[in-house]
């Protein structure tokens, strides 16, 4: 009983809606408002690598690329071509799609550390191209992101884009739990543990393993879209490898395929290092001790191993 | 009627001839059996005829079309499903959902919709799920469904393995040591599904080192060593074969073999 309600579909949605709804009545100030707005567009990202990684248990070490490349859609698009800064945003999540498509094809025959290296060789290029091409991205500096309008209304404040951002992330979670209950959630989730069986039940492995590349970069392009159009300024510290690594460190602390625990990972990573700027100096180092420590206490990550304690408890 | 036909297939491993030029036939609602010492081969033959290794020589005729060089992927679409013997079970996955897995062919819902969850995903959750279960209770693990793969025992998962391909509704069906590390009672189950399969008009292709196993419900049986056919026929004439004696009695017995028959 308590299983069945803990991994329904709606249950897992109602708690992040109804955590989406309550942070904002606890939220002492603003600033409040705009980690959760953070925390909630990680996780957007991390959920594409939930389902990627999680799901389908294929790394990759440069999906900040991807959260560069919708970031600076939204930049480029109306600030250089006059795009609408919506039609924008789309353009870009759909060209995030089209990389992942034309560099996951011949990558993805990849395994393991192979794979996770031409990744990180994928981020480092779209670092690299963002930062070189000054004339289009600024440069180093960075460029102004312009402000969306949606049918004549200016989007700005903090409290508009913490909604907007709740809501996206209420929707990447409900993509992410359709995918997992699907046939192709079974075929991702089985070619994980064995690729020759899977292909043995006629599963196709290769083009199932790009549909998730290029669905998790759709993800994390949006969640960059979104980033750029809520801080109004980007660099391409956004594709930077750090935010890789964040985000392969979110689904993982959290806890592999739950896209619960995508949310509570963005949590840990995206609160933990605002909560530990009073140590100053040694912040950096308590961050890194908590990782470890929660890793070698959880090793399944944090929401299945509550989950766990919480059904043995029950039974 | 012949289902499966293998014509003088081969594979080396860097000079060694794991494989070397075997040919057989197999019909619809026969149990025909493959056994030899370790070794032998017969994983590897399995892994050329269901694609996994592509052959240096030879040719496979599955269902009267040439299927030497397709991708496993596609051969279940042509009516073969296996099993192997080292598990390869989705160990994350529940006893159903594995089985729910092997359905996957007979799936109509595309990535799109699955994303989107349509209406017809929900129905064709409910027909997998229906069939899976089905499926489940034939192989006598209907009360594991729910449980997580990998919690389940050895025996338990080889019977589980057989659901799965059986999901794919085959034509053929390659059982490699199907009965292997399972107790006496088990390895009873399996008998009796295996007859049941066979019952049911699907080629059954066993791989097994349980003797008195083989000898009971084999049409045929297939001797390998090094690679080679040593003999083929009916269990009684198997059994009774000098050649095949002196393979089982080891090493040496084997090459004296070797050179008797070649
Ligand atoms: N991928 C491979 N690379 C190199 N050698 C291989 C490979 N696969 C099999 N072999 C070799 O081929 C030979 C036949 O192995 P195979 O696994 O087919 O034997 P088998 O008859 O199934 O034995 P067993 O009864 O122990 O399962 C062995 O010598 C094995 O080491
Ligand atoms: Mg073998």
């Amino acid at each position: 009983m308590l299983k069945r309600v803990l991994s329904s579909r709606l249950a897992v949605l109602v708690l992040l809606a109804a955590i989406i709804a309550v942070v904002p009545v606890l939220a002492p100030s603003s600033f409040y408002l705009r980690v959760a707005a953070l925390v909630w567009i990680f996780a957007l990202a991390a959920l594409g690598l939930t389902i990627l990684t999680g799901y389908a248990g294929q790394v990759s070490l440069g999906h900040a690329g991807f959260l560069g490349i919708g970031a600076y859609a939204v930049a480029v698009g109306p600030a250089k071509l006059g795009l609408d800064p919506l039609l924008s945003l789309l353009l870009g999540a759909v060209l995030c799609g089209l990389v992942a498509y034309a560099v996951g094809r011949p990558i993805l025959r990849l395994k393991g550390y192979y794979l996770a290296i031409a990744t990180l060789g994928f981020g480092l290029i779209v670092a690299l191209v963002l930062t070189s091409e000054s004339a289009v991205t600024g440069g180093p500096d960075g460029m102004q992101v312009p402000r969306m309008v949606l049918f004549g209304w200016r989007v700005s404040g903090v409290s508009t884009w913490y909604w907007i951002t709740g809501g996206a992330l209420l929707v990447g979670a409900l993509l992410a739990l359709n995918i997992q209950a699907s046939p192709s959630g079974r075929a991702l989730r089985a070619l994980h543990d064995s690729e020759v069986a899977a292909a043995g039940v006629g599963v196709d492995v290769a083009k199932k393993k790009l549909a998730a590349f290029v669905l998790s970069a759709v993800f994390a392009g949006v969640a960059g879209s979104l980033l750029a159009l809520m801080n109004g300024f980007i660099t391409p510290d956004a594709a930077g490898f750090m935010h890789s690594i964040e985000l392969v460190a979110m689904v993982i602390i959290g806890g592999l395929g739950s896209v619960v625990g995508a949310v509570v990972g963005a949590a840990f990573l995206v609160v933990l290092p605002q909560a530990l700027t009073v140590l100053q100096e040694y912040e950096q180092a308590v961050l890194g001790l908590l990782i470890m420590v929660f890793m070698i206490l959880l090793p399944a990550g944090i929401v299945p191993s509550l989950r766990r304690l919480l059904l043995e408890r029950a039974a | 009627m012949t289902i499966l036909q293998v014509e003088d297939l081969g594979i080396t491993f860097g000079g060694l001839r794991a494989v070397d030029g075997v040919s057989f036939q197999v019909s619809l609602g026969e149990v025909f059996s493959i056994i030899g010492p370790n070794g032998a081969g017969k994983t590897t033959l399995f892994n050329l005829v269901t694609g996994i290794y592509r052959a240096g020589r030879g040719r496979i005729v599955l269902a009267g079309e040439d299927v030497t060089r397709v991708a496993p992927h596609l051969l279940v679409r042509r009516g073969m499903a296996r099993t192997f013997q080292n598990l390869q079970i989705f160990f994350r996955m529940t006893a159903l959902e594995n089985v729910m897995v092997g359905n996957h062919l007979a799936e109509r819902t595309s990535f799109l919709a699955d994303l989107l969850s349509l209406p017809s995903v929900a129905r064709q959750n409910v027909r997998t799920r229906a069939r899976a279960m089905e499926l489940l209770e034939r192989v006598g693990l209907a009360h594991h469904a729910d449980t997580t793969a990998g919690d389940l025992p050895y025996g338990v998962l080889k019977r589980l393995e057989i659901a799965r391909a059986l999901a794919a509704d085959p034509k053929v069906l390659l059982l490699d040591e199907p009965a292997a590390g399972c107790n006496a009672v088990e390895t009873e189950a399996i008998d009796r599904l295996i007859g049941q399969i066979a019952r049911d008009g699907v080629a059954v292709v066993l791989i097994e080192h349980d003797m008195k196993l083989v000898m009971k419900i084999s049409d045929r049986v297939l001797v390998l060593a090094h690679g080679r056919r040593l003999a083929e026929g009916p269990p009684r004439q198997v059994r009774s074969d000098p050649a095949v004696i002196a393979a089982y009695l080891g090493e040496h017995g084997a090459r004296e073999a070797d050179r008797a028959h070649g």
